[in-house]
């Protein structure tokens, strides 16, 4: 029963084939059995079975919606009223929000049950959830390898049939590199397309929430949950919401494919270059067109996304000072004493790193050498992608230029972490969709084929994954042990 | 650009973050590599750029100026390490 998609599992729950709470049990037991992977920070089991009974009740009424009984979870970001809410670290590891972020607050209204909250990098910041305070969580397709990050829980939950779905937040690659690495499919909507109250901060003019799932058809039915404009969000978007399932069955004919000359340098592992072209070919058959283009500013969204990243990071994190709520140290001798010690023993060393640089890069002197010109450099980047979607309707290439990597291959060496996130951040700098859809494995190893849209057009990008998603089974593999 | 021990203690400081005094040399070298990756940048021409703090270019939305939220103090109070009488309390500052 946990081998269905969202649609068809709202049937088998609107023709009594299963009820919510049959599922939602069924679900945290699977959660219990899989513990090791260690994808959860917290169970709600008391709190998924009292929203099931409730939704048992609603789908006997008119008013149920698609998402009413189905058991979701949320990265352990987006605040949940009367439940912890850490952000992977020690910081938060007593926070219990006192209110629901938006995106919450929606699911809750469609009658979707809650099964926990999801493990994740501290503070969102990491690209393999090496960094959170509760540990790794493992990757499915093989215990010694990375889940992938920041929300490197919600992917292995996905992946292991945890949960029907879940949410992710995306800040410079963070739904999409694990999506990949776990073989799943995931979306970073436009900048601003779903509402950031309630999901804790880390780089506000590049954080955005969103969806991982099965595949395309389920992200479809999330995006039209979680999307829409929200007073309660000063940089929420007032555009219309359009009907994603509805537009999931649009043919490709004619359809221009930008390939990026620039992602698939000597860098990308060759058997991911492989990979990705093959899925390629496909969309060839599909009756794509295929183009050539090149963005030679991308070289620079590394540099650029680290400085305007940490400026912001450092910043947002100033509020944790262990005054109004978070960690507090022992027997402070001043209030210096009580926000130095506090913060050093509560937050882990990525997150002091980011602080740092960030600290530096907006300090008097390095101001206009550092954040400006970071922010003028992610302008160009921003240039030379509205411009390559002028000329074509999509972008395609890796989400990462490896597999999932071992567990502990690359902590010591923060700078080459970074570097993997090169297929991923500058579109983020950009504020652009984009999807990763599992596109074949290396290794026995998933590998995800990027799609990367023009601003608010998900619902295309949904079809053009949908239509590769009716044509190939990738999406459909499930990892050993976990049928 | 590279930073050494003692430029780290003094960002950690505008930071107001606690960094062993063990671990010094690490971040300094951490930094320093993060900083070789940023001076990249500077082969880039940016004059008469305009910086782009928002990725639509969008500025925050005004609001009217009244009041939208209730007074929840003592539900946010449940949350903070130390209070008195409705009051969050830190160490003494004034003597």
């Amino acid at each position: 029963m946990h081998n269905k998609t969202i649609t068809e599992i709202a049937h088998d729950l609107r023709t009594k084939k299963i009820s919510s709470v049959e599922l939602t049990q069924h679900y945290l037991d699977r959660i219990k059995q899989f513990s090791t992977l260690n994808s959860y920070i917290t169970v709600t089991e008391e709190q998924a079975l009292v929203q099931a009974r409730v939704a048992d009740e609603r789908l006997k009424s008119k008013d149920a919606a698609l998402l009413t009984g189905i058991p979701i979870a949320q990265k352990d970001i987006f605040c949940t009223e009367g439940i912890k809410t850490s952000c992977g670290s020690k910081m938060l590891d007593n926070f219990i929000a006192p209110y629901n972020a938006t995106v919450v607050e929606k699911f809750n209204q469609s009658g979707a049950v809650m099964l926990g909250k999801l493990n994740m990098d501290e503070f969102a910041m990491g690209s393999s959830n090496e960094t959170s305070f509760y540990g790794v969580a493992h990757n499915p397709w093989d215990a010694h390898a990375v889940a992938g990050g920041s929300s490197g829980g919600s992917a292995a939950a996905v992946a292991a049939q945890l949960a029907v779905a879940v949410t992710g937040t995306d800040t410079g690659g963070s739904i999409r590199q694990p999506a990949s690495f776990c073989g799943i499919t995931g979306l970073k909507p436009t900048y601003g397309r779903v509402s950031r109250y309630g999901m804790i901060a880390y780089a506000s003019s590049l954080d955005q929430g969103g969806t991982m799932s099965r595949n395309a058809e389920d992200a479809a039915i999330l995006l039209q949950t979680m999307a829409g404009f929200d007073e309660k969000d000063s940089t929420s978007a007032q555009k219309m919401v359009p009907n994603y399932s509805e537009n999931l069955n649009q043919d490709l004919k004619g359809l221009k494919i930008g390939l990026p000359k620039e992602f698939f340098s000597e860098d990308l592992d060759s058997e991911i270059a492989a990979t990705i072209l093959n899925a390629v070919e496909e969309y060839k058959k599909l009756g794509a067109e295929i183009k050539e283009v090149s963005m030679p500013m991308l070289k620079y969204a590394i540099p650029a996304y680290y400085v305007i990243a940490s400026a912001e990071c450092s910043a947002n994190l100033s509020r944790l000072d262990g005054v109004r709520y978070g960690y507090r140290c022992e027997n402070p001798k001043d209030l210096d004493d009580l926000y130095t010690r506090s913060r050093g023993e509560a937050f882990g060393a990525e997150v002091k790193r980011r602080i740092l640089m960030g600290t530096y890069a907006l300090s008097a002197g390095y101001y206009d050498a550092y954040y400006i010109k970071a922010q003028k450099t992610r302008r160009l980047i921003s240039e030379d992608f509205k411009k390559a979607l002028n000329e074509v309707d999509v972008l395609m290439g890796p989400v990462a230029p490896s597999t999932a990597f071992g567990i502990g291959e690359k902590t010591s060496d923060p700078i080459q972490m970074y570097l993997a996130d090169i297929y991923t951040i500058a579109i983020n700098l950009a504020g652009l969709p984009a999807m990763s859809v599992p596109a074949g494995f290396v290794d026995n190893k998933p590998v995800g084929l990027q799609i990367i849209g023009n601003y608010f057009k998900e619902a295309q990008l949904l079809n053009v994954a949908h239509q590769y998603q009716q044509v190939t089974n990738w999406h459909q593999k499930i990892p050993e042990g976990f049928q | 650009m590279s930073l050494l021990a003692d430029d780290i203690q003094k960002i950690a400081h505008l930071a107001r973050l606690g960094i062993d005094d063990k671990n010094m040399a690490t971040y300094a070298n951490d930094l320093s590599g993060m900083l070789a990756l940023m001076v990249q940048m500077g082969e880039l021409n940016t004059d008469g750029i305009e910086p782009m703090a928002n990725p639509l270019d969008n500025s925050q939305r005004l609001r009217k100026d009244t009041v939208t939220e209730k007074n929840q103090r003592h539900k946010f109070q449940t949350l903070a390490p130390q209070i008195d009488a409705g009051l969050y309390l830190v160490p003494k500052v004034i003597d």
